[in-house]
């Protein structure tokens, strides 16, 4: 029997109350005792194919990687794996699904979540109505303002979304009154989190989750393409869809980049730019980079996306950055509305804020991996979502700036 | 033995309960701390816990969160923290604690933070998110400082791992009685109390209850029978409580010395 990996190299961990240490225990045996079960596998797989649509799509984006690279002399072509294609629009719905259908198996009568951009609240309260759970959700009360559409949907789907009015009232305040309101019902409640971060064993289970993404897209760049990509390009909040793409290519000759929200940019103080600017710290259960300050207080984080306005980020990916294994860059608030705007003009698809991010580094990316390779490459994309929840953000971004082009 | 045992043993021989008293230090204001933590100990109290404020206090109810954000407004930091503990010691010889969260101890030198604390006469630690597996090297450090370290035992421990916190606790352990937050209702008191004198007695390690004593009543409903019952309790939020409704540091010193008097008189009744 394998044991889950509860730390990547000096990162991860447990840190955490000493009440919730059994919870943490009892979910490590559920994944290992249920969750790698044939029977658990099998039902997760049918429910991913017939309601979540999986396989997604993988779409060659030739427009794109011209307008990216009119000479052609960095992008060969461009690769999209179409996590917005799933059921509620993005990747979250992977891992919830996988969490809420583990919390049934385990005889949890009540669901939480944090959420940021309200995507992976979505995908828990969809979850929990199809298999009959109570579901409520944490959101920050900015989040609750900029991500509207999406709190409509999660009281539509039967969850009770709470508005958090705590700190900054972003994700990272949303996933301190989780863990509160999961120390207070432990034993009845399970907390499905929404992202490769907080204790162990959450980052190996989300990314246990969400890696269908990058096996799926690393068989179909096979198929379609004939070879792998060159590089394979994410955003990073809590960094799942990116781990999620990354896992099935680290030992492959593919290099991986990971884009982090950057803001107004990385050299001012409103970014969340964490594994390109933060610390080695504790946040939220887990040893990883996080952005706070000499006392150790953590900051705000700042980004137009409410999925990447997170100041830690997930344990696996500060291991990777520390082996150097995967690159992270930064994409400014700036760079990720001009990225989704070309998106959509170029290739007829609306991508969220926090997917705009991954297109906005895809030129660098060709710029840098061409120049290693000496020949155009080949960029995977993982389109982590789509951007309907953010037409209110975009619209207003958008006048402000004097309209698009 | 440091401060903190000699404490707990010279209680034990007047067969009297330790009280001690949290405060989240700079709230709300650093000079008020000190003089309200002077006035937890005119009360009564055996022992302080001095809290160091986090911007993400995740095992805080709103009381102790709200102290907390005032605290950080008021320009509370670890450092000042210590230096609060000076001043409290130029005055009072009541062991001090310091009750933490891990980030602020982990951004620094482990060893350098340690010396510090000893140097401000700090006698003991304890760190909320800091689980006895994740504690080991700060409890190195802590030993080499001659600090003592706190492991906290919840309801939900396992009794392998309350066994493996009471053999590395040194000076007390921290019996939660609640699977919650701070300032949670309608604690289970004495089922606390007896696991604590239980854990107490088979470790020799005192232990004491906290979480949800906020009256002079729960306060002997979680002290418990002086064979059977906890070796302390401690009191946070309705202290924290009664300088939050205060109009001025005065007042408030006169409500926290009010308050932890009335404890120490249910304490100390026969
Ligand atoms: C579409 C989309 N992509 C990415 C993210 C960021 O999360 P992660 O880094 O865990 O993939 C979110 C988070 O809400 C999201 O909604």
């Amino acid at each position: 029997m394998t044991t889950l990996p509860g730390t990547f190299g000096a990162y991860g961990g447990r840190f955490v109350a000493e009440t919730l240490m059994f919870a943490l225990d009892e979910l490590e045996a559920g994944v290992r005792e249920i969750l790698r079960t044939d029977e658990f596998q099998s039902t997760l797989r049918e429910l991913l194919r017939a309601y979540v649509g999986r396989p997604t799509a993988l779409t060659r984006a030739r427009p794109l990687a011209t307008a990216l690279d009119p000479d052609g002399v960095g992008l060969a072509d461009v690769w999209l794996k179409r996590e917005d294609l799933c059921h509620t629009g993005a990747h979250k719905i992977n891992n919830a699904l996988g969490q809420v259908l583990l919390a049934k198996r385990m005889g949890k009568a009540r669901v939480i979540a944090e959420t940021g951009a309200g995507q992976h609240g979505v995908a828990t309260a969809t979850a929990c109505a199809l298999l009959d759970v109570p579901c409520e959700v944490f959101m920050g009360a900015v989040d609750v303002e900029r991500q509207a559409p999406n709190v409509a949907r999660m009281k539509m789907l039967g969850a009770r979304v709470v508005p958090v009015e705590t700190g900054s009232r972003t994700l990272k305040d949303a996933m301190n009154e989780a863990l509160r309101d999961w120390v207070t019902h432990v034993a009845h409640t399970a907390y499905c989190v929404g992202s490769a971060a907080g204790p162990h064993p959450y980052p190996s289970l989300v990314a246990e989750l969400q890696r269908v993404i990058g096996d799926e897209a690393r068989a179909d760049m096979l198929r379609e393409s004939g070879a792998l990509p060159d590089a394979v390009v994410a955003c990073v909040g809590g960094g799942s869809n990116a781990i999620g793409v990354m896992r099935a290519f680290l030992d492959d000759d593919v290099a991986l980049y990971g884009v982090e929200a950057a803001g107004d940019g990385v050299g001012t103080a409103r970014h969340a730019a964490t594994l390109t600017r933060g610390r080695v710290g504790v946040l939220h259960g887990a040893r990883s980079y996080v952005l706070c300050d000499d006392d150790g207080q953590i900051q705000e984080a700042h980004s137009i996306s409410a999925g990447l306005d997170y100041p830690g980020v997930g344990p696996e990916h500060a291991h990777l950055r520390d082996t150097g294994r995967v690159t992270y860059l930064a994409a400014t608030d700036r760079e990720a509305v001009e990225a989704a705007t070309l998106v959509a003009r170029r290739m007829g698809i609306l991508v969220a804020l926090e997917t705009a991010h991954a297109f906005a580094k895809v030129a660098e990316v060709g710029r840098r991996e061409s120049a290693r390779r000496g020949r155009p490459v080949s960029a995977l994309v993982c389109l982590s979502g789509r951007g309907d929840k953010d037409l209110g953000t975009l619209g207003a971004w958008l006048e402000a700036s004097g309209g698009a082009r | 033995m440091g401060r903190i045992g000699e404490r707990f043993a010279r209680l034990r021989a007047q067969n009297k309960k330790a009280l001690v008293a949290y405060l989240c230090v700079g709230d709300p204001s650093i000079e008020a701390s000190v003089e309200l933590a002077l006035a937890a100990v005119r009360g009564g109290a055996d022992m302080l816990e001095l809290g160091v404020p986090f911007s993400d206090p995740v095992a805080d109810g709103p009381v102790i969160a709200r102290a907390g954000a005032r605290a950080l407004a008021a320009g509370a930091t670890l450092p000042r923290v210590l230096d609060v503990a000076r001043r409290l010691r130029a005055e009072t010889d009541v062991p001090l604690v310091l009750f933490t969260y891990a980030n602020p101890l982990l951004v620094r030198s482990l060893p350098r933070v340690m010396a510090a604390a000893r140097d401000a006469s700090i006698d003991g630690l304890l760190v909320v998110d800091l689980p006895v597996e994740a504690a080991g090297e700060l409890r190195g450090e802590a030993a080499a400082a001659g600090l003592d370290v706190i492991p906290l035992v919840a309801p939900t421990s396992s009794d392998a791992r309350a066994r493996a916190a009471m053999s590395v606790a040194t000076g007390f352990a921290y019996y939660v009685s609640v699977t919650g937050i701070t300032g949670s209702a309608a604690a289970p008191l004495e089922a606390a109390s007896l696991a604590a004198g239980r854990l107490s007695r088979e470790h020799g390690v005192p232990v004491v209850v906290g979480f949800g004593v906020d009256s002079p009543e729960k306060a002997r409903r979680a002290a418990g029978a002086s064979d059977s019952g906890a070796d302390g309790v401690v009191v946070g939020t309705a202290i924290v409580r009664a300088i939050e409704d205060a109009r001025s540091t005065s007042d408030a010193a006169r409500a926290v010395h009010a308050l932890v008097k009335s404890l120490r008189d249910a304490l100390d009744a026969p």
